[in-house]
């Protein structure tokens, strides 16, 4: 239970074999996971890492092979057996209780809670368990109320509260800032090293692996294509392991800036109220030109939602304006579509699509009321829908059983690729996106980045909100920092230091 | 992730056709036949266990039931009556629920309409009959309209929930209804049910020819076959959708929301009204307190059970037209109380609630899960 270290323990696989049906999801995998060490988990979207570790939790059951435990065999039938021997999981996606505080999703976790729980007790018990981890969380409100970076770090939290000894990571820190990445990793290295800790991390980010990682092992097509120690690999090998000869989308080369190209988007002394209601969003003066990419960067809680909420015209303001190639702009739908406004919100299937819809609806959102010369339609036809659809699903290598599938049917990445051909199909004057890439895979990412630059390059004014520091600096003109509610910082890419962009964030400025 | 759902190659998809994307297409829309009707039967089964537990024949029950409601031409009429109402009282609950709100408050708007409708057809008395009728159609589907609309704007602009609300509003309209006809509309000469004056006969409306079913019935599928041309085939019903699936995704794509709420509800309200009105000026004479007679609730059921499509709304209601009509015979033929039928509804409405959590559970029905292993070997 709480905070009671028992020693790190070693897992590995045998031979794990897992079919649906005629399909082998994963093929004879063994890996070794030694007792304290940092392992890495590298493969693409579909490679077999998740199905493994579901494995592994219990959530499956292989169709052969074998798990030992500090190499005695063990049978996990459930993530019951799996937790009781020690093995914990954080995932991709959130498993925390939203309309209860930290605290109380904290204690709740736990495998006994007693009848009445003596809240003094706990808070106490929390407030010291707190003081070991490195970073602050505010453990009395709401999950529903914390960002989605916030809600990352708790998931971790939850299972060091927890006592596992064997974590399996998914992906930890697709929200972190590259501070707060460095801190929950320093965080669970220093614990694998002390030997508390054995970790199997999933991750995309090749820098953190070789940061952190002491071994690698690499999944391509349910098949285990390489392993190896980290300091024996460069990135580019981990990248052949990984993709084989696959080709990746290359980033449009930049077109050169042009410094006095129209002003799309001003933003000046706009205020909103953020989601508690106490503090308030404060931007002063902002300004994006066509043709260049305004990249936003912040811890996440830091008033970035809230600024999305008002430009997409869902959170009232409380002063200020915003305009578009100089008019006025509330979001409605005439005035984007007149001004040319597209705006993509993070996690794309909850904020940008109706789940249960046709892939084809969906990606008609922004199209189904007009006809092809922009003139306003009564009646909609199914017919005009699909083929419109098509047409933008082959372009854009949505994969989809069927155009009449739920778009809910589909994988993240190709979720974020129908929406963004729904979005950047046709003239865009104003393109604002918020985190596109957030749990998506290396080739979808790519591909992404790929499709926002090229927007760029047509001419379109870009914001990017983003958590991830490494996709503003690689796409970014500029790069502003938001911290409390209020653009702190600004530099030119040219200039832009990680160091000083992450003090900023961190709001020692 | 693992749960990806793709294709080897996007063209399979786009050429898709002939017999593979004919299969695709019955399977999707089999899900919305074939998990109702088992409903029905699991619902009547159990209903059978409450038969049996009162010592009388389930087959016996289910054969006087088919012979009230649908064993001859006179009850087919009568189910056809009584199904009537429904049609109007099920798309109060459906329109709003593709928004996706829960209104149970049509009886309301049903009570309120009959009112207004009375109240313009005595007021009018003299006026051409033609003028009137359309008068009371519009006042009663104004009345329906503004109440349930008042909803959906409480819904929208001040987060108040729409299930209670309507609910309460039914009430409301319930106590407005007795207070108008007990006291400032009320005919002297009604003397042990307090009514408004009866409309004089011109302002009634007759039967359809040759048959004992009034015009209600035909307004009644004109309004089905309607909204399901709004909810499917024109834009603000496809916008109505978007907000319904995802309020948030509407927001984003600058569809004006709150419009949409307030315009969808008053609609439905307005059918609701509208059924007031005819059972106003088709049946009753006058308003009086059987406009109250549960209607708006057993419209709840018609719609739940039709999932919200409102062209399946008229076989549904005609069904439960029929099983409301059999009451009387099974009272007279079996000796079982006339609530029997209440408490098949009730069965009903329970085990529809619980079918919903099977819909996407099947695979027979789900073509993106029967092309997951073969998509899934040409991809990953």
């Amino acid at each position: 239970m709480t905070g009671t270290h028992s020693k790190a323990i070693g897992v590995e696989t045998i031979g794990m074999t897992m079919r649906f049906g005629a399909f082998t999801a994963l093929d004879d995998v063994s890996i070794k996971v030694p007792a304290g060490s940092f392992h890495a988990l590298l493969g693409e979207n579909g490679a077999g890492k998740s199905t493994l570790v579901k494995c592994m939790m219990g959530f499956y059951h292989p169709t052969s092979g074998d798990m030992l435990v500090d190499g005695r065999q063990v049978a996990i039938a459930s993530p019951r057996d799996a937790s009781a021997l020690g093995l914990g999981m954080v995932y991709q996606h959130f498993t925390l209780v939203p309309s209860l505080t930290g605290a109380e999703n904290l204690v709740i976790s736990r495998e006994k809670v007693p009848g009445v729980i003596d809240w003094r007790k706990e808070r106490t018990a929390l407030a010291q368990f707190m003081e070991r981890m490195p970073f602050k969380l505010p453990l009395d409100v709401k999950v529903a109320e914390l960002a989605a970076g916030e809600k990352q770090k708790l998931e971790i939290i939850k299972q060091l509260y927890l006592g596992r000894n064997f974590l399996v990571l998914d992906e930890p820190t697709s929200v972190l800032t590259p501070g707060e990445a460095q801190e929950v990793l320093g965080l669970v290295r220093g614990m694998t090293k002390a030997g508390d800790l054995t970790v199997l991390m999933i991750s995309h980010k090749f820098h953190e692996v070789t940061a952190f990682a002491d071994d690698i092992a690499v999944l391509r097509k349910g098949r285990l294509t390489g392993t190896g120690k980290v300091s024996d690999l460069t990135h580019k090998a981990m990248a052949a392991m990984m993709i084989g000869d696959q080709p990746i989308a290359a980033l449009d080369s930049r077109a050169a800036p042009k410094p006095d190209a129209e002003i799309v988007l001003k933003v000046k002394a706009l205020k909103a109220p953020d989601r508690t209601g106490l503090k308030s969003i404060d931007i002063a003066d902002l300004g994006v030109r066509s043709g260049e990419i305004v990249g936003i960067a912040g811890i996440s809680g830091n008033g970035q939602k809230e600024f999305l909420e008002v430009l997409a015209g869902q959170r009232p303001r409380n002063g200020g304006e915003v305009k578009v190639r100089g008019s006025a702009y509330a979001a409605t739908r005439a005035e984007a579509r007149a001004l040319n406004v597209r705006l993509i919100p993070e996690e794309p299937l909850k904020n940008a699509c109706a789940p249960r819809m046709t892939v084809a609806e969906n990606i008609a959102f922004r199209t189904f009321d007009v006809d092809g010369n922009g003139k306003p339609v009564s009646w909609i036809s199914a017919g005009a829908i699909k083929s419109f659809s098509a047409r933008l699903v082959e372009q854009f290598k949505v994969k989809t059983a069927s155009l009449s599938s739920p778009i809910a049917s589909l994988s993240g990445g190709n979720v974020q690729r129908a929406v963004l051909a729904r979005e950047l199909t046709g003239e865009v004057d104003l393109l604002i996106v918020s985190n596109p890439c957030f749990g998506l895979d290396f080739s979808a990412v790519a591909e992404i980045r790929a499709r926002i630059m090229k927007a760029r390059n047509a001419g379109a004014a870009v914001l990017l909100m983003s958590e991830d520091l490494d996709e503003l600096l690689e796409l970014s003109d500029r790069i502003l920092v938001m911290s409390d509610g209020a653009l702190v910082y600004e530099t030119p890419i040219a200039q832009a230091s990680v160091q000083t962009i992450g003090e900023h964030m961190a709001g020692h400025h | 992730m693992v749960d990806t759902v793709s294709s080897p190659d996007v063209r399979t998809i786009l050429d898709a056709g002939g017999y593979r994307a004919a299969l695709e297409w019955t399977a999707r829309r089999a899900e919305a036949f074939v998990i109702p009707l088992a409903a029905l039967v699991v619902g009547m089964v159990l209903f059978s266990l409450f038969i049996l537990a009162v010592g009388k024949s389930p087959m016996q029950l289910y054969e006087t039931m088919w012979r009230g409601g649908f064993g001859s031409w006179f009850s087919i009429q009568n189910s056809l009556s009584r199904g009537a109402p429904l049609l109007l009282a099920a798309l109060c609950v459906a329109l709003p629920a593709r928004l996706g709100l829960v209104v149970i408050g049509g009886e309301g708007a049903i009570v309120l309409g009959g009112v207004a409708a009375a109240a313009i057809g005595v007021a009018l008395n003299g006026a051409p009959s033609f003028l009137v009728i359309l008068l009371m159609g519009v006042g009663g589907a104004a009345a329906g309209g503004i109440w349930i609309g008042v909803v959906g704007a409480l819904r929208h602009y001040r987060a108040v929930n729409e299930t209670i609300s309507s609910l309460l509003m039914a009430y409301i309209a319930i106590a407005l209804m007795n207070h108008l006809v007990e006291g400032p509309l009320r005919d002297p000469a009604s003397l042990n049910k307090p009514s408004t004056q009866p409309l004089a006969d011109i302002y009634r409306i007759g039967n359809i020819p040759g048959m004992e079913v009034h015009w209600g019935l035909v307004v009644g599928i004109l309004a089905c076959v309607l909204s399901w041309l709004l909810i499917e085939k024109t834009r603000w019903g496809f916008a109505a959708r978007i907000a319904g699936g995802n309020v948030r995704a509407a927001q984003v794509q600058g569809l004006a929301v709150g419009p949409l709420i307030v315009g969808f509800t008053a609609l439905a309200g307005g059918f609701a009204g509208l059924a007031g009105m005819l059972e106003v000026a088709a049946v009753q004479g006058s308003a009086n307190g059987s406009l109250a007679a549960g209607y708006g609730y057993t419209g709840i059921l018609v719609a739940f059970l039709a999932r919200h499509n409102p062209l399946a709304i008229i076989p549904v209601a005609v069904l439960l037209g029929g099983i409301d009509a059999s009451g009387g015979l099974i009272q007279r033929r079996m000796d079982l109380p006339d609530a029997t039928v209440l408490v098949l509804q009730g069965m009903l409405f329970i085990v529809i609630l619980f079918s919903e959590t099977f819909y996407g559970r099947f695979k027979l029905f789900n073509p993106d899960l029967w092309q997951r292993p073969h998509f899934l070997k040409g991809n990953v």
